[in-house]
């Protein structure tokens, strides 16, 4: 009955509220969620394709930087340091990634190896032999060898101004850089760096030797050096000298050999390298069969696959969309005779598609322009069908007779109303065209369809196919290719699927 | 259902004439490329090209090049390779490879497929089920060379189980065991591929299906999920699942390419590549000829499988 004491409340007791201000909306606290960030939020829930986007960014960032900041170039194709295998400073020390392997040779062949350490104090073998004797009763070694060691010595030819530079170099850096030549220096060993290796007594000196030495009563190597009593014989005036070359009775080691064009010398290849490059040698994914840096080359190459990528991927979304707008929009006949030709372009095999563009343009206008044409000519055919399929959903809304009664051409119907509805599935769909080309690039450099390689380029299907010959001897050739499209492939999935959900608004809300 | 094959087949032939016709025109614009001296073969290849027009107009050579190949599917001669063979006899020799080595693969891999696609289901969001689609999702995306490399290097080179490459047709019959064996590390590596793509697709398929009322029904009336499970799930899950399977089965013809060349698999793949390198154009046009109707032809088959296997679907039907 309480309220009934409020029935009859006086007039004079009631108030305007709010009289005389004026009332406007309140302004929204909360910011408006749009497509791309509603996007963004779907896509940010799920991790694994956060985790593979930040991969791509680190295989692109990767493939942006090092060719800038190596020291290699796809160039470099040193003729010495082929086939070195991979080399970490760092894991180095813990005997994983450090460039050495497991041989397996006969005596001969492990003494070879060792004398290069006894006289450059680089060793090339770095562990005990095990010796495996079968059942011939022939011995087997069984050793592990540094790929950067095993080169030792070769033979150079120098100008007068390159001897005495280098000579200088040794004084100013106190490194022993030439060696003594052996007095076996003119045979032409098939072996041994043309025999630049051979600074011991042989058993056998004829060409044909196997670098077996003949060793001393205590199993020591025995020196076979040239000496003369001239000191600087040949020129070599450098106060550099090695270990027990003091003159004794006279004679002192000879260190070059004058030449019609200049001096042979033999030097230390690792040192020689770093005098000639400044820096160490040191290949992180070891080196190929042409002596390049695959770290440098892979780099290299996954930067031409990355911009061939990007370019077909914004021609064919460019072309896609046109094509696929008008055939969605038009319908009709000019929908049917699209759909045809699109149909038919689409039936013929990518290969022959590649390889009818490369018999004609290649040699005109270069082996990647015609390669991009190719991947063009077919790849927009399912960026349209996609287009299509968007404007035929939405062209019969409401929203869009609203606009059409309002006066709004078909230009503008297309590209302003309809056309945004397929920006989701447009965007998907080049991301995913990104990891198809490079796939498709490197099969076809595979295959030898295609031959992206120059001097100074290289592709990931090059490198593979490079790599392949060398699989049983020296697989990190074709490992770390291998490795790197692997890990492209699943991350560009990954990514490619997440991209999706969060392009699909019917996923709004929807927990996992 | 019979109109819309007729239709679907008159379409795959107009379009398989149109891109002829380009690859035709396309290929006579190019120079012819000298014929090898060896003898007097030289003649017999002279004598073939002038009976299909050489030199005169390309409307005139086309003309005689669709009248051989229709009237008797004459494909011309080998003139860089294989000079003076029959083209077609030389492409249906290599075919039984390529055939055999995908055939082999396919039948390996749909019930492991099959398998794993099931048990995800079955399992799903259970930590089965995410071990088997993470696996799937690596699987799928590692290109199928980079199998044929780890297979090469681990099982042939390192463990030495198989042979490097496979005997001749001398040595071994195509289905003899030795052949298979040889034949292995070919089948794995286009296998995983294989396997991984079939689990997805069971997987999803199946998830979906297994949610559905009647299974409810199936379960309350009696049935095991075992049952139920293969008695009414997969039986609609194989409505997308047998496509699939068809034109996996259908594209075994065509091959792949770059596993044939890894292991040297003398098949159509190498045969296209050769073909490309010593620009045999003969050779070019019925391999062409011959990828193209693949092609086209498992699609058709696909689309009319689904009539086939699902009376719910009326192809070509009108809504």
């Amino acid at each position: 009955m309480q309220n009934n004491e409020y029935i009859n409340i006086p007039k004079e007791k009631f108030e305007f509220a709010g009289h005389g201000e004026k009332i406007y909306d309140k302004k929204l606290d909360t910011k408006p969620i749009g497509y791309f960030k509603d996007a963004w939020i779907r896509f940010r829930k799920n991790k694994s394709s956060v985790i593979a986007a930040w991969i791509i960014i680190i295989l692109v960032i990767f493939a942006i930087i090092v060719p800038l900041f190596s020291p290699y170039t796809v160039t470099d194709r040193d003729g010495y340091y082929k086939t070195v295998l991979p080399k970490n400073e760092l894991l180095a020390p813990l005997g994983i990634w450090d460039g050495t392997s497991m041989k397996s040779d006969t005596k001969a062949g492990y003494l070879y190896y060792s004398s290069i350490g006894v006289e450059s104090g680089f060793d090339a073998v770095v562990s005990e032999p095990k010796i495996v004797t079968d059942t011939q009763g022939n011995d087997s070694y069984k050793f592990k060898v540094d790929s950067y060691n095993m080169v030792g010595y070769v033979f150079l030819n120098l100008t007068y101004d390159e001897f005495i530079a280098l000579q200088k170099y040794q004084d100013e850096n106190q490194v022993q850089v030439i060696y003594p030549m052996p007095d076996t220096y003119k045979t032409n060993y098939t072996i041994g760096n043309a025999g630049a290796n051979f600074w011991y007594k042989l058993k056998n000196d004829k060409a044909n030797s196997t670098g077996e030495p003949a060793l001393d009563k205590d199993g020591n190597y025995v020196p076979n050096y040239i000496t003369s009593s001239n000191k600087e014989r040949g020129d070599y005036t450098s106060t550099m000298r090695i270990e027990g070359d003091n003159g004794e009775g006279g004679d002192w080691y000879v260190y070059s050999v004058k030449n019609q064009t200049g001096y042979k010398v033999r030097v230390l290849y690792r040192e020689y390298y770093i005098y000639k490059n400044g820096h160490e040698p040191l290949f992180l994914f070891g080196t190929n069969a042409y002596g390049q840096d695959i770290f440098t080359c892979l780099a290299a190459g996954a930067r031409l696959s990355f911009l061939l990528a990007i370019f077909v991927s914004v021609i064919n979304l460019t072309i896609g969309a046109v094509y696929g707008s008008i055939e969605g929009y038009y319908g009709g006949a000019t929908d049917i005779i699209m759909e045809r030709i699109s149909d038919i372009l689409a039936s013929v095999p990518f290969i022959v598609v590649v390889t009818l563009f490369k018999l004609h343009l290649a040699e005109k206008v270069g082996t990647l322009p015609s390669l991009l044409f190719a991947f063009v000519m077919t790849g927009w055919v399912g960026m349209a069908s996609r287009v299509r399929l968007q404007f035929y959903r939405f062209k019969g809304h409401e929203y869009i007779l609203a606009a059409r009664t309002l006066g709004a051409k078909d230009g503008r119907l297309m590209f302003k109303h309809i056309f945004p509805n397929s920006i989701g599935t447009i965007i998907t769909g080049a991301v995913l065209t990104i990891p198809g080309v490079i796939f498709s690039e490197s099969s076809l450099s595979y295959l030898g369809i295609i031959n992206l390689e120059t001097s100074a380029l290289t592709s990931v299907g090059t490198m593979l196919s490079q790599g392949q010959g060398y699989l049983q001897t020296y697989p990190h050739i074709i490992l770390f290719p291998a490795l790197f499209i692997s890990l492209l492939e699943i991350s560009f999935n990954l990514f490619g699927n997440g991209l999706r959900d969060a392009f699909n608004p019917s996923l709004r809300g929807v927990e996992e | 259902m019979v109109k819309y094959a007729i239709k679907r087949v008159l379409l795959m032939i107009f379009t398989l004439f149109v891109i002829m016709t380009m690859c035709f025109v396309l290929i006579k614009l190019l120079p012819l490329p000298a014929i090898k001296e060896m003898g007097k073969d030289i003649n017999i290849i002279l004598m073939r090209r002038e009976q299909m027009g050489y030199g005169k107009p390309i409307p005139v050579q086309y003309a005689l090049f669709l009248k051989s190949v229709i009237t008797q599917w004459d494909w011309g001669v080998g003139e860089q390779m294989y000079e003076t063979l029959d083209v077609w006899g030389v492409l249906m020799q290599k075919l039984p490879y390529t055939i055999t080595v995908n055939l082999y693969s396919i039948l390996i891999a749909i019930p492991i497929g099959l398998a794993f696609g099931i048990y995800a289901a079955l399992k799903k969001n259970k930590w089965q089920d995410h071990v088997i689609s993470t696996a799937v999702m690596i699987f799928i995306s590692v290109p199928s060379y980079v199998y044929a490399f780890l297979v090469q290097y681990f099982l042939c080179f390192k463990a030495g189980l198989f042979p490097i490459t496979i005997p001749s047709a001398q040595d071994a019959s195509l289905f003899s065991i030795k052949m298979f064996i040889s034949m292995m590390p070919a089948i794995l590596s286009l296998g995983f591929g294989v396997i991984a793509g079939l689990t997805r697709y069971t997987r999803a398929e199946l998830s979906e299906v297994l949610t559905g009322d009647y299974m409810l029904l199936a379960r309350t009336k009696g049935l095991t999920k075992a049952q139920a499970t293969a008695r009414h799930a997969m039986r609609n899950a194989m409505v997308v699942i047998l496509p699939m399977i068809i034109g996996e089965f259908i594209g075994i013809i065509s091959g792949s390419l770059i596993i044939e060349q890894i292991f040297a698999i003398p098949g159509v793949g190498s045969l296209y590549i050769s073909s490309i390198n010593l620009r045999d154009y003969n050779f070019f046009m019925a391999l062409t000829f011959f990828y193209t109707f693949i092609g086209l032809f498992s699609g058709i088959c696909m689309d009319i499988s689904y009539g086939f296997i699902d009376p719910r679907i009326r192809m070509g039907g009108k809504k």
